[in-house]
């Protein structure tokens, strides 16, 4: 399914949200080409989960749009859906189904059906470590198992796009390791994009980050460059974003 | 398999993972049992039919089937499921037709496991056995159109206590509207609403069906009714599923 795929797999082209009064999104426009690992960065409520969903065609857009893989999310939504591993804020999942059963009934949706099916249930179960709980209804296991099935579930496709929200919350520093070790190998195929407030995961996994505070992209900038403005990530990221708020205010 | 179809297997095969099913059929069951021989007088009517049975079942889908569909997409909501769903690649109307086929057939599973009143009647006596079928088409019909109406209100609040009372009351609307009550009053006062009353009751349609009449226009007015329901259920989703 990658062969029709653009080298900008994630078109995002002045995607606005307004909820009454409250712009939530404001005017962001980007684009992630195959190869590229975005670090989404933001303050809480400053729009990193509206954009996802947008983006995800779960939520339609005030005004503007987005396109995976050149279909557009509006008006193509299953095609674009198609090329996309989805996970949202939360990672949430059926808690009465088995970790096979989760998985296979999101494979079955994707039109995967008999062999190839449990192989591909059973490769993404091999990526995210999964295979020792496999048959454990999902509400009896922990957090950090719990978000690996919700990733196991974007990655069952092998879609050319990744849009995780927070992929390593909950997760133990050897698994957070795992993971991002995870999204390292994939990426030279991919376009993905990860929302994280954990600032040195963007130095470790992205190519790429960008800063989005009120609704509004303040930096578009790979990490070293943002390193080099400040004396770490996390002051160049506190100036940047209460900056930006001070304005608004 | 189409997409809906993927949607229903996985809600039926919760339903019964949890005790939602099991409550939801034993209540049934006995209730229907319950008001069968005591208050229908099942016995002591002489009769070998299932008129008693198919008197209350609209009575009792009027509460059991509002409480099987509040949780239809709060649930959905409060585990955020919802936005896994309508992320994966399948058309939205698809989901919700899912949704509701799923429920669909768990009534039917419920309507089926009253099959003792069906023997106990053919070994007392020789019933009609095409009207009890029929009578049986109707309670499906019944319950569909319950679903149908329960869905759409599931999906328009996030409270699962305003669901039910909304669905229950909207559902009692369709019931009573062809009761003489209502109608009589109605003809006296307002006669035009009088007549319209009566077309959009689910009763008088049910009550044919009970009698072994299966009318095309009957099964006409259960499909626009389960399908426009359905069609708001998906318009209302397409609206509210983010909030």
């Amino acid at each position: 399914m990658g062969d029709r795929c653009l080298s900008a797999l994630i078109e995002i082209e002045r995607l606005t949200k307004r909820f009454g009064g409250f712009t939530a999104v404001d005017d962001v426009s980007f684009t992630v080409g195959r190869g590229e690992v975005l670090g989404f960065l933001g303050p809480n409520g400053a729009g990193k989960s509206t954009t996802m969903r947008m983006l995800a065609g779960f939520m339609p857009p005030t005004s503007g749009t987005a396109r995976i893989c050149g279909a557009d999310v509006v008006d193509q939504p299953v095609a674009a859906k198609r090329n996309l591993g989805f996970l949202p804020e939360g990672a949430p999942t059926y808690p009465e189904m088995t970790v096979t059963g989760f998985l296979a009934f999101a494979g079955r949706i994707r039109g995967f059906k008999g062999s190839e099916l449990d192989d591909r249930v059973a490769h993404a179960m091999l990526l995210t470590q999964l295979e020792g709980v496999r048959l454990q209804p999902i509400e009896t296991l922990s957090k950090g198992f719990k978000r690996r099935v919700g990733l196991a579930q974007a990655l069952l496709h092998d879609p050319p796009v990744l849009v995780l929200d927070e992929p390593t919350d909950g997760l133990d520093p050897n698994q957070k390791h795992e993971v991002r070790a995870l999204i390292r190998r994939m990426a030279p195929e991919k376009a993905i994009i990860i929302s994280t407030h954990i600032l040195e995961e963007v130095g470790a996994v992205c190519t790429r980050a960008i800063i989005i505070a009120n609704g509004r992209v303040v930096v578009d900038a790979p990490p070293s460059v943002l390193e080099e403005q400040g004396r770490s990530l996390d002051e160049v990221f506190r100036r940047l974003t209460l900056g930006a708020t001070a304005e608004a205010a | 398999m189409a997409p809906a179809l993927i949607v229903a297997r996985r809600e039926l095969a919760g339903y019964f993972a949890t005790p939602v099913a099991y409550v939801f059929i034993v209540i049934f069951l006995v209730l229907a049992g319950a008001l069968t021989f005591a208050m229908g007088n099942f016995f002591s009517r002489g009769q070998a039919d299932l008129q008693p049975f198919f008197a209350f079942v609209p009575w009792l889908f009027l509460f059991l089937v509002p409480a099987l569909t509040m949780r239809l997409w709060a649930e959905e909501r409060r585990l955020g499921t919802i936005e896994l769903l309508l992320t994966l690649p399948l058309p939205q109307w698809q989901a919700v037709v899912g949704k509701f086929l799923a429920a669909w057939a768990f009534c039917g599973i419920a309507l089926a496991l009253t099959f003792p009143l069906w023997i106990t009647v053919n070994l007392l006596g020789r019933p009609d056995n095409g009207v009890i079928v029929s009578g049986y088409l109707g309670c499906l019909m019944v319950a569909g159109a319950y679903l149908a109406l329960g869905a759409a209100v599931s999906a328009m609040t996030k409270n699962q206590v305003i669901a039910f009372v909304l669905a229950v009351a909207l559902c009692f609307l369709f019931a009573a509207a062809g009761s003489p009550v209502v109608t009589d009053f109605l003809s006296t006062r307002l006669p035009v609403l009088a007549e319209v009353a009566r077309a959009i009751s689910v009763s008088d349609r049910f009550g044919s069906f009970t009698r072994g009449i299966i009318a095309a226009r009957d099964l006409v007015y259960f499909a626009s009714f389960i399908g426009f329901f359905l069609f708001l259920n998906a318009v209302v989703l397409d609206h509210r599923k983010a909030d």
